[in-house]
C-alpha cells in the first residue's frame, strides 16, 4: 500500500478515534499506570457506563503515559462539548463518579479533575500546557504519548507518522546521514556520540550484509524513558530504525529489549506486524527498492549488555561480554558485519528530525547539545514523571518547576543522574545547566536520562556503596580492573560504614577509582567509579564523620515527639517503644537502619545524626 | 500456573526447541522459551538444549548462567519479585525486601519450604516514579509499604 493510501485510511481512523460531538475515555495504562491500578480503574469505567447505558455510546481507550506519573492513575474524559478534562488519582470508586458527573450530568468532577486539555477553559483549573509540570517542557521524543492509542498504527500515521521515513526516501541514504549530521543529534543512550557521524562511519564500509541494533536494554536503576515511548508510541522509535536502516544500508534490524518489559515487547511484536501489513517492512517498502526486516531479541537479565559490543554478543547467542574496540561496530560489529547502534530515545528523535527537518531541530537546545532529552524524574521529590525538556536548561527548573521541590519541604541535597555510571550533583549546583558538557565538568554524565532526587536526610556514602553493589553484582568479571576494582570499592565502603575504616582509605578509594577508569575494558568499568568520586568530591565530610569513628544512627528529639505512635507502628522490627503522647525513643540494638521512622514522622521528630560509635 | 504434560521433560524441550533455527543466534530466546514452560531449566533440558543446537551442556550453562533470568531450580507457586532500583532503594525497597524475607522465613533467591513462594530482587521495573514496586505474578505493585505487601502475600496464600 502506498503512504497516500494509508494515509487516507489514517484519517478515516483518526476521525473515529477524536470524533466532534462524541464522548470518549482515555485510560492511561501503560506498566506505571497498570501498577497503580488503571485496568481496575478500566473495568469500573466499564461497568459504570454499563449502569448508564453508555457502554456503546462512550468508547474507553487504552493509551500510554502522558508523564503525569505522580498522579496516576490518569483519566481523561471528553463530553459532548469537546471539552477533555484530565483526571488525577482515579480509582474504581472515582471512576464511578466521573462517568456520573461528567458525563451523564454534563458536570465535571471538579475534585479530581488536573487540567483541561483541549476545548473551552473551565474556571478554576489550568490547561494542559500551563500545569507547572508541562509548561517548561518540549515534548518532540514524546510527542504522542498519552494522546494516541499506540495499538493502532494509524493514530501515528495521521499525527505526521511514517512523513520522515516518506522524506528519507526522497533525499537518499547519503542526503539522509546528511540531515541527521545537521541536526547536531548526539546519542541518548549515555555517551553523546554524533547520530550522523556514527551512520556515515557505517555507510562507508564496504562489507555487506549490513545491520542497525535499536538498544533498548534499558538497564540503569532509575530509568524508565524508553520503556514509556515504547509503550506509549512505539513506532516512533521504528520510523527512526526504519530511516537508520535505509541510511546505513542495512537489511536487517534488531531491537534488544529487556524481557523485565512485557508489555513494550507485546506493543512492538504488534507493531512490527502492522508494518508488515501496510508494506512498511518487507520488501520494496514504498516502491523504493529498500528491503528491511526487523527482529525483536529479547534481552536475559544483564546490565553490562546495555554496552554495544556485549549486546551484540548476546544477540549471536553468547555471554554478554564486552570486547575491545577497535574494530569499532561500524567496520565489523554482529556477526562481524557493519552494524550501527543507537538507543530508542535517539531513534525516535531521528523520525522526528526527517519529518520536520533538521533546521526545526537546531532551534532546541544549546550550541554542542542540540535538541531536547527525556529525563525519568523520580526519588524524593513532589511530582515524580517522565519529562523531556530542551538540552540547556538549569537542573533547578527541572527539580522545582517541574517537579515541585523536594517531597514534604526538605532541602534538596543531591540529584543523581545517569545511573551507576553517573555521579551525585549537589544540591548547591542546582543552576547548572543540563547538558554533555555541564554534567561532565560537574562529574557526572548525562546517561540515558534518569535523574533521581534524595533529599536532606540521605547518607551519601550509603548512595555510593549501593550503587556499587550494583555494579559489582553486574561486572562482567571479563578485565581486572572491573571485576576486582568494584569488589574492593565495595569492601572500602563497608568498612567505612561500619565506622573500621583505616587511616588512608580515601586516598585508596580514589587510587582504585582512577585506576578503574583508565583500565576497564569498557564502559561499566570506566564509569562504576563516578558515583563514588562525586560523593567524594561533594560530600568528603560525610565520610570524614565515618572515619572519624562516627556512625549513623536515627534519634527521636523528645521535645519534639508528640508520641503519636506512627513510627512505633511503621517501624519494622519494633525497635521504637514509648507510650501515646510520651516521647518514643528507638532502641538501637534493633534498629535496622531502614528510615522509616523519620519518613512516617509528621513532627519532624526523627533526625539522622552523626555520633561517636561507642554511644548507644 | 505452569502445566506439566505427560510428556518427558525431554521431550517437551526438544517440541520447543523446534520452533527454532538450530542456528546459535536463537540459543538464548529458546531457552528463555524452555523456562516459560518447564518453570526452570533442569539437568535434562539443558542437556537436550544442548543435543538440539549442537553444543556441549557446558556451553549451554556458560551462557544461561551468565544471564540473571535463568533459574536452575522449580520456582515458587507464586513469585515475588523486589524491585531493587535507585529510585526504589531511596523510597524503602531495603525494607519491604527485610518484612519479605521474614514473613516469608527464606532468603531473597530461595523458595518457601512449601513451595508457595520464590522471593527474588529485581534490578529496575521501570516504574520509578511509583517507588517502591514489586511484582507478584507479573503484575506490578505500586506504593509498597511492609503492610500492603503482608496483605498482598495473604491474599495470594489464601
Amino acid at each position: 500500500m502506498n503512504l497516500f493510501a494509508i494515509r487516507e485510511r489514517a484519517r478515516a481512523a483518526w476521525a473515529a478515534f477524536a470524533l466532534p460531538g462524541h464522548p470518549r475515555i482515555l485510560v492511561g495504562a501503560a506498566t506505571c499506570g497498570r501498577a497503580a491500578g488503571a485496568m481496575e480503574v478500566k473495568e469500573a469505567l466499564a461497568a459504570a457506563l454499563g449502569e448508564h447505558g453508555l457502554t456503546d455510546s462512550v468508547p474507553v481507550f487504552e493509551v500510554g503515559c502522558n508523564g503525569l506519573c505522580y498522579a496516576e492513575p490518569l483519566v481523561e474524559v471528553t463530553g459532548r462539548d469537546n471539552r477533555r478534562v484530565l483526571y488525577r488519582n482515579v480509582d474504581a470508586r472515582i471512576a464511578a463518579r466521573l462517568v456520573e458527573s461528567h458525563l451523564v450530568q454534563g458536570e465535571p468532577f471538579m475534585k479530581r479533575a488536573l487540567c483541561v486539555v483541549e476545548g473551552n477553559p473551565l474556571e478554576g483549573l489550568p490547561k494542559w500546557a500551563e500545569l507547572p509540570m508541562i509548561r517548561p517542557q518540549e515534548r518532540i521524543v514524546t510527542r504522542n504519548l498519552g494522546f494516541i492509542d499506540p495499538g493502532e498504527m494509524l493514530h501515528y500515521v495521521n499525527r505526521g507518522g511514517y512523513t520522515g521515513l516518506e522524506r528519507a526516501l526522497a533525499l537518499g541514504p547519503k542526503g539522509t546521514v546528511e540531515e541527521v549530521t545537521r541536526s547536531g543529534l548526539r546519542g541518548r543512550g549515555g555517551a553523546g556520540f554524533p547520530t550522523g557521524l556514527k551512520w556515515g562511519f557505517a555507510r562507508k564500509t564496504p562489507t555487506e550484509p549490513k545491520y542497525v541494533i535499536c538498544n533498548a536494554d534499558e538497564g540503569d536503576p532509575g530509568a524508565f524513558m524508553d520503556r514509556s515511548v515504547l509503550e506509549g508510541d512505539p513506532h516512533a522509535m521504528l520510523e527512526g530504525l526504519l530511516i537508520a536502516g535505509y541510511a546505513v544500508g542495512a537489511t536487517v534490524g534488531y531491537i534488544y529489549i529487556r524481557s523485565e518489559y512485557p508489555l513494550a515487547v507485546a506493543r512492538l511484536a504488534q507493531a512490527i506486524e502492522d508494518l508488515r501489513a501496510y508494506g512498511l517492512v518487507g520488501e520494496n517498502i514504498l516502491g523504493s527498492g529498500f528491503a528491511f526486516e526487523i527482529k525483536i531479541k529479547k534481552g536475559a537479565g544483564a546490565f553490562v549488555c546495555g554496552e554495544e559490543t556485549a549486546l551484540m554478543a548476546s544477540i549471536e547467542g553468547h555471554r554478554g561480554m564486552p570486547r575491545a574496540k577497535p574494530p569499532f561496530p561500524a567496520v565489523s560489529g554482529l556477526f562481524a558485519k557493519p552494524t550501527n547502534i543507537n538507543n530508542v530515545e535517539t531513534l525516535a528523535a531521528v523520525s522526528a528530525i526527517l519529518e520536520r527537518g533538521a533546521d526545526w531541530y537546531t532551534g532546541f537546545g544549546t550550541e554542542k547539545s542540540r535538541g531536547t532529552k527525556t529525563f525519568s524524574l523520580a526519588g524524593q521529590i513532589r511530582r515524580t514523571g517522565l519529562i523531556e525538556v530542551p538540552m540547556g536548561i538549569p537542573l533547578r527548573t527541572i527539580i522545582e518547576d517541574i517537579g515541585g521541590g523536594v517531597d514534604r519541604d526538605k532541602a534538596c541535597k543531591a540529584v543523581q543522574t545517569g545511573g551507576p555510571s553517573g555521579g551525585c550533583i549537589p544540591g548547591h549546583l542546582l543552576d547548572l545547566p543540563v547538558d554533555y558538557e555541564h554534567l561532565a565538568e560537574a562529574g557526572s554524565i548525562m546517561g540515558s536520562g534518569g535523574m533521581v532526587v534524595m533529599d536532606e536526610d540521605t547518607c551519601m556514602v550509603k548512595v555510593a556503596r549501593y550503587f556499587l553493589s550494583f555494579t559489582e553484582a553486574e561486572s562482567c568479571g571479563k578485565c581486572v580492573p572491573c571485576r576486582m576494582g568494584t569488589q574492593h570499592l565495595l569492601r572500602l565502603l563497608d568498612t567505612i560504614l561500619a565506622g573500621e575504616a583505616a587511616p588512608g582509605t580515601l586516598e585508596q578509594l580514589r587510587g582504585i577509582c582512577e585506576t578503574m577508569k583508565c583500565a576497564s575494558l569498557c564502559g561499566l568499568g570506566q564509569t562504576a567509579p563516578n558515583p563514588v568520586l562525586t560523593t567524594l568530591r561533594y560530600f568528603e565530610d560525610e565520610y570524614s564523620h565515618y572515619l572519624a569513628g562516627e556512625v549513623r544512627r536515627y534519634r527521636i528529639e523528645a521535645e519534639s515527639c508528640e508520641g503519636c505512635r506512627a513510627c512505633a507502628i511503621a517501624c519494622p522490627t519494633g525497635a521504637i517503644t514509648g507510650d501515646r503522647k510520651r516521647p518514643h525513643i528507638i532502641d538501637q540494638e534493633a534498629c535496622i537502619l531502614c528510615g522509616v521512622c523519620l519518613q512516617s514522622c509528621r513532627y519532624n521528630a526523627v533526625s539522622f545524626v552523626f555520633e561517636e560509635k561507642a554511644a548507644r | 500456573m505452569i502445566e506439566v504434560s505427560l510428556a518427558r521433560p525431554a521431550d517437551r524441550v526438544h517440541d520447543v526447541c523446534r520452533r527454532y533455527a538450530p542456528d546459535r543466534e536463537n540459543l538464548i530466546p529458546a531457552l528463555q522459551e524452555v523456562q516459560e514452560t518447564e518453570g526452570f531449566l533442569s539437568p535434562e533440558a539443558v542437556d537436550a538444549v544442548a543435543g538440539y543446537f549442537r553444543l556441549s551442556p557446558n556451553n549451554v550453562y556458560g551462557v544461561a548462567t551468565f544471564y540473571a533470568q535463568f533459574r536452575y531450580r522449580p520456582p515458587g507457586r507464586h513469585c515475588l519479585k523486589i524491585c531493587q532500583g535507585t529510585a526504589c532503594h531511596v523510597q524503602g525497597s531495603g525494607v519491604l525486601l527485610d518484612a519479605a524475607q521474614r514473613t516469608l522465613g527464606i532468603r531473597s533467591g530461595e523458595t518457601t519450604v512449601d513451595g508457595d513462594f520464590g522471593l527474588e530482587e529485581l534490578a529496575c521495573l521501570g516504574s520509578c516514579a511509583l517507588a517502591p514496586a514489586v511484582v507478584l505474578d507479573g503484575v506490578v505493585h505500586a506504593r509498597q509499604t511492609p503492610k500492603k505487601l503482608n496483605t498482598l502475600l495473604e491474599k495470594a496464600r489464601s
